[in-house]
């Protein structure tokens, strides 16, 4: 047996370490450590409750309208309120471009490149690989940059800026649309609409969403997602990685009518989520300190980082479980026919699963864009009550991210964040129970010599982490 | 040229912002400067060994580094031993690479806020114990020390904002490339002038309510923020309102306040981002380039002079009055 260190480890949001026990050309054990804290949870403390629409935002550069549009939620939870219809359709329609951007950039930037690699020259499909995703250069990765910021001309528009607005608060958006800016964002939804099916899908994207087996999904053969498939059927990328099949979605963009995708968990069957299951593990973190569910949660960290810790991430569990989430957890909650299909999880899974939500969100925003009423009110005043506990549930791109805030005396007296990647990539429990990512690593394939292992580096980014939300 | 770029402690918003530059891409304009990327962590193919070896050649001189950027604040802690942030796989504090790679680079800089100044990570009393490159707030000596200069005399040069506008970066590598950036191109916090000589409330869309000093009551007002809800546009560097942000943006356009982000410690204003300190009802920190008694004199008279359309639109969230249309004379 032996022993390999992977980092650092690009092309995710933020740095990882990955720990890899070696036996018979295979992964044994996996342990992966976040190696970056920063503390937000503990700068919040003191702090005016509105402050937090400012500061968690900078927790990510890549999930900031996650960030903020939880911390809004929060806000709004603890005093009672509700955004005004029309204020919660555009934080939707601000948080489903993000999402559908960050999901663009994942596949092209991040998980794409690896197959222009020079270990699968030879492959049928590599010079095509090579046209298209070498990493920075590829005629692809290019197209997409151009596609993604156009699209976030709508944030410029309704947000200001991305990342870090400051325009989702509890009562609304600060930003009233006119009626010009909404047919100019519709135009600016129809050129994303073309990029996505000529370039990423090659055809319709109501095609792509109407898929429901992963036999038609390995017949899909056009576009860049044509690609894809041909790849993942030629390297088995089905079989890579495989999941616990337990899923967890906080339920995406809620709207006046409730949320957008389906909130529950998943194993087997749906349930409708009990957030008092959720609790933080901090065995195997270099915290001080007891599980806890997050209303009480503390981050203390142990200076001296001591065993048998070794990541600055804590363990969430629900119902004393680890739960896998993202793009995937989402579509199977919601029961897309496609995901339930994928659900045995893994890297062909957990990519299909994502650009089935690209395909998806396209159709959402263009509805958004639709029914904006511009004669309506985008935002009400609310007041933050001196005293109160809130708590804010959204979908970022990759997954659950929930804000919970007690205030006292007027000022923040706790505030704990547990972020998708804090799902995904956390240690080990008290019990030993692995994380979903250190689960899935487990019989990783190696090849003769891989320092770097090509298996590991597919099925780690096919979770799309953010090392920068998970420890925060 | 070739370009090197470390993500330290920050949140990774300054390359996502990076990559929404327009006209051209990123990739294509980096590629018609000759600028090279050696490695950088969102862009790169290389990963782990490959990464580690390539590293190794930089720091032993083995391949000569031209541009050193830095994303993120440099930790500290915990006592010192900057451990709160490892270069996954190094065993190294991140702390520890960049005081070792900066001597061999041709020019450093920071980018965003967190790298120039500390920023966001070092708010709330500082937990990690998080400063700039070269910056601890607005104090000189931080990562490295106040008097470094790379090998052409400049200091780190600071691209700060939070995130930078993806402009101010790119200008700031073809500046470079150019050999057109000397030390007399940036400010007194060694910010490139071409976007700190300017102040976020230049070309604001706002400015007609500033100049009645008809202010929003609350956030989506459309009246101008400094009385009331904490801008400080008046005074923060930044060409936000002249280039706007993705497409047409920026934060005052989208209907809240300049909270100062392109300045050292503005993570810790000592008051709420969204609400103007006062003190007996008139606002502290007013423009910093008049004399004090001179802007209440012109205030309170412009105040008495303000038209209703400016008056009644300034507290609505939309345009209640429209300007009278004057039919020309015949």
């Amino acid at each position: 047996m032996s022993e390999l260190i992977v980092g650092p480890f690009n092309r995710v949001e933020g740095d990882l370490e990955v720990r890899l026990d070696i036996a018979d050309g295979r992964v044994r054990e996996a342990r992966a450590n976040s190696p970056l804290y920063r503390g937000f949870e503990v700068m919040m403390q003191g702090k005016d409750p509105r402050d937090a629409l400012t500061i968690t935002p900078r927790i990510c550069g890549i999930c900031s309208i996650s960030q903020s549009a939880a911390a809004a939620f929060a806000l709004a939870d603890a005093a009672g309120a509700e955004m005004v219809p029309m204020g919660a359709q555009v934080a939707a329609l601000l948080h489903a471009a993000e999402n559908a951007g960050d999901h663009l950039t994942h596949f092209n930037l991040f998980f794409m490149p690896d197959f222009a690699r020079d270990g699968y020259a030879g492959r049928d499909w590599h010079a095509r690989a090579v046209e298209r995703f070498t990493a920075g250069a590829g005629s692809a990765v290019r197209r997409s940059v151009e596609a993604r910021a156009e699209l976030f001309h709508i944030v410029g528009t309704l947000g200001g800026k991305w990342p870090h607005t400051l325009a989702i608060q509890p009562g609304g958006v600060t930003r009233t649309p006119t009626a010009s800016e909404k047919v100019r964002m519709r135009a600016t939804l129809r050129g994303f609409r073309r990029y996505l099916e000529e370039v990423m899908f090659g055809a319709p994207l109501e095609d792509f969403a109407a898929l429901e087996s992963v036999e038609a999904l390995l017949r899909w053969n056009t576009g860049d997602a044509g690609l894809f498939f041909e790849i993942a059927a030629d390297l088995g990328l089905a079989e890579m990685g495989r999941g616990s099949g337990r899923y967890l979605s906080f339920g995406a963009y809620p709207l006046a009518g409730g949320r957008a995708m389906a909130q529950g968990v998943f194993d087997g069957s749906v349930a409708p989520l009990d957030t008092a299951r959720i609790t933080e593990d901090v065995s195997h973190a270099w915290m001080i300190g007891d599980t806890a569910h997050p209303e009480e949660g503390r981050t203390m960290p142990d200076e001296d980082m001591t065993d048998p810790a070794y990541s600055w991430c804590k363990a969430p569990r629900y119902g004393g479980a680890a739960f896998e989430t993202g793009a995937l957890a989402r579509q199977v909650v919601d029961g897309h026919p496609l995901a339930r299909a994928l659900v045995d999880g893994g890297v062909l899974a957990r990519v299909a699963g994502r650009l089935l939500e690209l395909a998806r969100l396209q159709t959402m925003m263009e509805h958004w864009v639709d029914t904006l009423d511009t004669d309506a009110r985008f935002m009400v005043p609310v007041t933050i009550p001196r005293e109160g506990r809130g708590v804010g549930l959204v979908e970022a791109a990759r997954g659950a991210l929930g804000h919970w805030v007690r205030i006292e005396g007027g000022v923040i007296a706790n505030y704990q964040i547990v972020a998708p990647t804090t799902w995904n990539f956390s240690p080990r429990d008290a019990g030993g129970v692995p994380g979903p990512l250190e689960a899935a690593l487990v019989g990783a394939p190696l090849s003769e010599g891989e320092q770097t292992p090509l298996s590991v580096q597919h099925i780690v980014r096919s979770f799309d982490p953010c090392m920068v939300c998970t420890v925060h | 040229m070739n370009l090197l770029w470390l993500q330290a402690a920050g949140c990774g918003g300054c390359t996502m912002s990076l990559l929404c530059a327009e006209d051209p891409n990123l990739f294509d304009l980096l590629e018609g400067v000759g600028i090279d990327i050696l490695w950088h962590p969102t862009l790169s193919e290389a990963t782990g060994d490959e990464t580690r070896l390539l590293l190794e050649k930089v720091e032993a001189g083995d391949i000569p580094l031209d541009i050193l950027c830095i994303e993120g604040s440099i930790l500290r802690g915990p006592k010192g031993t900057g451990k709160f942030n490892m270069l996954g796989g190094t065993g190294r504090s991140m702390l520890d690479w960049v005081q070792s790679l900066a001597p061999r680079a041709k020019h450093v800089v920071a980018v965003g806020t967190c790298a120039t100044y500390g920023g966001v990570t070092a708010a709330g009393g500082n937990p990690a114990d998080a400063v700039g490159v070269q910056y601890d707030g607005a104090e000189a000596g931080a990562a490295l020390a106040p008097t470094f200069r790379d090998p052409t005399g400049l200091p780190v040069v600071n691209v700060s904002g939070c995130p930078v506008h993806p402009d101010w970066v790119t200008e700031t590598f073809m500046l470079l490339a150019d050999g057109a950036l000397g030390p007399g191109d940036l400010d007194d916090y060694a910010r490139p002038r071409f976007y700190a000589d300017h102040l976020v409330h230049h070309a604001c869309p706002k400015n007609e309510f500033y100049e009645y000093k008809a202010s929003a009551e609350k956030l989506s007002d459309l009246g101008c923020m400094m009385e009331n809800l904490g801008c400080i546009g008046t005074q923060a560097v930044g060409d936000c309102n002249i280039r706007a942000w993705n497409g047409s943006g920026s934060c005052t356009r989208a209907g809240y306040p300049c909270i100062n982000c392109t300045a050292p410690e503005f993570e810790e204003p000592s008051h709420s981002f969204t609400e103007t300190p006062k003190i007996a009802g008139i606002p502290v920190g007013l423009p910093t380039d008049m004399p004090k008694a001179w802007f209440m004199a012109l205030a309170s008279l412009s105040k008495a002079a303000t038209p209703r359309r400016i008056g009644e639109n300034a507290v609505s969230d939309r345009v209640e009055v429209p300007p009278s249309i004057r039919k020309p004379r015949r």
